[in-house]
């Protein structure tokens, strides 16, 4: 008896592919999860009515006897920030409220030719602008293993729905952590690729220049069999880099059965393992180093003495980008419309609209943008903030040459609780200190499972960070380090979440094999 | 303190097309003047000689072949459309009265 939920993608495409189960079954036990415990949590905004006929169809074609991809038959949450032909995508804004686009994002149609099988959409802050979920125009998601805090932002959803069992794999997208910063405060496993290696079209965009699409999962391995599928050049991106990647799920394999890390120089970035981080952060960040100093690694110390201006510079970079990115809700083309009282030109409907379909938080972010590219401000800003943006390339190439990784915690604390700092703008930007700078430089980042803080019982997650198109080096690493962690422990991270409280029995029972 | 006034929010939000209301441009203005004065340390460090970085890969010449591609048909990009006409989105007047 095995309840299906709890396998990893890689097991469950292991007994799809033996014949073992069906795509139906898993499909049907997930939703049935869902339908247990999302009225709690609330890490879906829509949940995929196609599912099952979808799974139906690829156990037909492996009855058939086609070949089909590792991942197929495997079910999928999509955060709603990607295009799908077939759901509602809203990226958690009013202002897309129930609009379904005419095509999918090519990240999702590669999902859908791999034949994995789309479960829902997942929340997020609106236009993931935000670290907690809170600001989702829906409502926030809750974290599976304190119902009180936060998942993380802006892909909490993703996050908790794989933390929560309802799904082995999501997407995320990751702009300054939204990816990594979730994965750290539930437990589960998320990666921000190198810029450009996975393609941006149909990803709603917030900073275009910042954004990239990842996966979100619990184990590093499932991560890698994900990034295998949605990587790769796409001429519908003009920012899609041409490389030829390596199996990523290779690289994870390669790390989880060595367990060693020995000739691998991991540097400590000084500068975000700061006084201001929570003790439990400490604690298990510097646990964790002296495993991986066990296991061979060599640890050293590296400085990155630009980084203090990070935050700065990527609040003015993102809400520049935004501001321009956003112009396009103009109550034309698509999403809400809202015609004032006495009516008025296309310009007053276009005001009249944007007030009401956005948040207070794109709201600030777009009025801070506008400032930022006005005529006299501009170069002491945005100017100043793409040189900072050099000069954090440039530290980090020179910490590439002392290290092959670097890490730090991939957040400064455990989960926050709900409207902790939602009143202080300034208080939630700063949990991303540790995330922003990869995105600055491009460079791919991980976030994986790291401890529990002794204080509050709540996981704490590593950050590994890899030079540009060395992504493999991450899951080499990543799963290494998973491994030896789990050895030491004696059972995943993840298994030590509370059980979420079933609502109904029948899904209990439905949702086993 | 940054020199961030209630007038200045106003015109922003003109700019940016957002009818904020009265009691939104006065919370936003004490907001932006924390937020303006916490990021304008980005100065201190931009020095002259620093070349600036607007993508963090940069690529040259990202061209296509000049043919017709896969387009959204007529339908398809209006099916999301507010109001229509069937072949044109529809909307209120460019210009107003006084203009």
């Amino acid at each position: 008896m095995t309840d299906l939920t709890r396998l990893t993608a890689a097991a469950l495409s292991e007994k799809l592919q033996a014949g073992d189960i069906s795509s139906v079954e898993v499909t049907r036990a997930h939703l049935n999860r869902i339908a247990a415990v999302d009225g709690d949590l609330h890490a879906f905004l829509h949940v995929s009515s196609a599912a099952l006929e979808t799974a139906a169809a690829v156990d037909a074609k492996r009855a058939a006897g086609q070949t089909l991809s590792a991942l197929a038959g495997v079910p999928i949450a999509i955060k709603d920030v990607l295009c799908t032909y077939d759901m509602p995508s809203t990226a958690g804004s009013k202002i897309l409220e129930g609009w379904v686009p005419p095509y999918d994002a090519t990240v999702v149609r590669k999902l859908r030719e791999a034949d994995l099988v789309p479960l829902g959409k997942t929340n997020m802050d609106e236009f993931a602008m935000g670290s907690s979920t809170e600001h989702s125009a829906y409502g926030p998601t809750r974290n599976p293993w304190d119902l009180e805090r936060i998942p993380g932002g802006s892909g909490g959803g993703s996050a908790a729905a794989v933390a929560a069992y309802e799904t082995p794999l999501a997407l995320g997208s990751d702009t300054g952590g939204s990816i990594r910063q979730p994965a750290a405060v539930t437990g589960s496993v998320g990666v921000k690729p190198t810029y450009g290696g996975v393609s941006r079209y149909g990803a709603i965009a917030l900073a275009s220049s910042l954004d990239q699409v990842g996966p979100v999962s619990r184990t590093v391995l499932d991560a890698a069999l994900l990034h295998d599928v949605i990587g790769g050049h796409d001429p519908r991106d003009s920012t899609s880099l041409r490389d030829t990647w390596p199996s990523f799920a290779h690289a994870a394999r390669a790390g989880k059965e060595s367990r060693s890390l020995a000739g691998v120089r991991v540097g400590v970035v000084k500068e975000l393992n700061g006084d201001g981080f929570q003790a439990g952060v400490h604690s298990t960040f510097a646990e964790a180093l002296e495993l991986m100093a066990a296991a061979g690694a060599e640890i050293v110390e590296v400085s990155a003495p630009n980084f203090e201006y990070a935050v700065a510079a990527y609040y003015l970079i993102l809400p520049a980008e935004a501001s321009s990115n956003l112009a396009k809700f103009d109550s034309v083309r698509f999403g809400m419309r809202v015609n004032p009282l006495r009516g008025g030109t296309v310009e007053d409907v276009m005001a009249a609209t944007r007030e009401a379909g956005f948040g207070p938080e794109v709201k600030r972010r777009i009025i801070l943008g506008t400032y930022a590219l006005s005529a006299g401000y501009y170069d002491a800003y945005y100017g100043s903030a793409q040189k900072v943006r050099t000069l954090i390339q440039r530290d980090f190439d020179a910490a590439f040459q002392q290290a092959d990784v670097l890490v730090s915690p991939a957040a400064p604390t455990t989960a926050f609780k709900l409207g902790e700092k939602l009143n202080d703008p300034l208080a939630m930007y700063l949990n991303d200190i540790t995330t922003i700078p990869a995105n600055l430089a491009g460079i791919p980042g991980m976030g994986l499972p790291m401890g529990i803080a002794p204080e509050d019982g709540l996981p704490t997650g590593m950050q590994i960070m890899a030079p540009a198109r060395q992504d493999a080096r991450l899951y080499t690493v990543g799963a290494a380090l998973e491994a030896l962690l789990e050895d030491k422990w004696g059972h995943t991270l993840i298994s030590r979440a509370p059980d979420l409280a079933l609502a109904e029995d029948f899904a209990a029972t439905e949702g086993v094999v | 303190m940054s020199e961030i006034t209630t007038e200045q929010v106003a015109h922003l939000a003109n700019l940016a097309r957002i009818a904020l209301t009265p009691d939104e441009i006065a919370k936003l203005t004490g907001e932006l003047g924390v937020i303006i004065d916490s990021i304008a340390k980005v100065s201190e460090v931009a020095t002259a000689d620093i070349p600036a970085t607007s993508h963090p890969i940069p690529l040259t010449n990202v061209f296509r072949p000049d043919v017709v591609g896969e387009t959204l048909t007529v339908e398809q990009a209006l099916s999301g459309a507010p109001e229509h006409d069937g072949s044109r989105f529809k909307v209120s007047a460019i210009l107003g009265e006084e203009q």
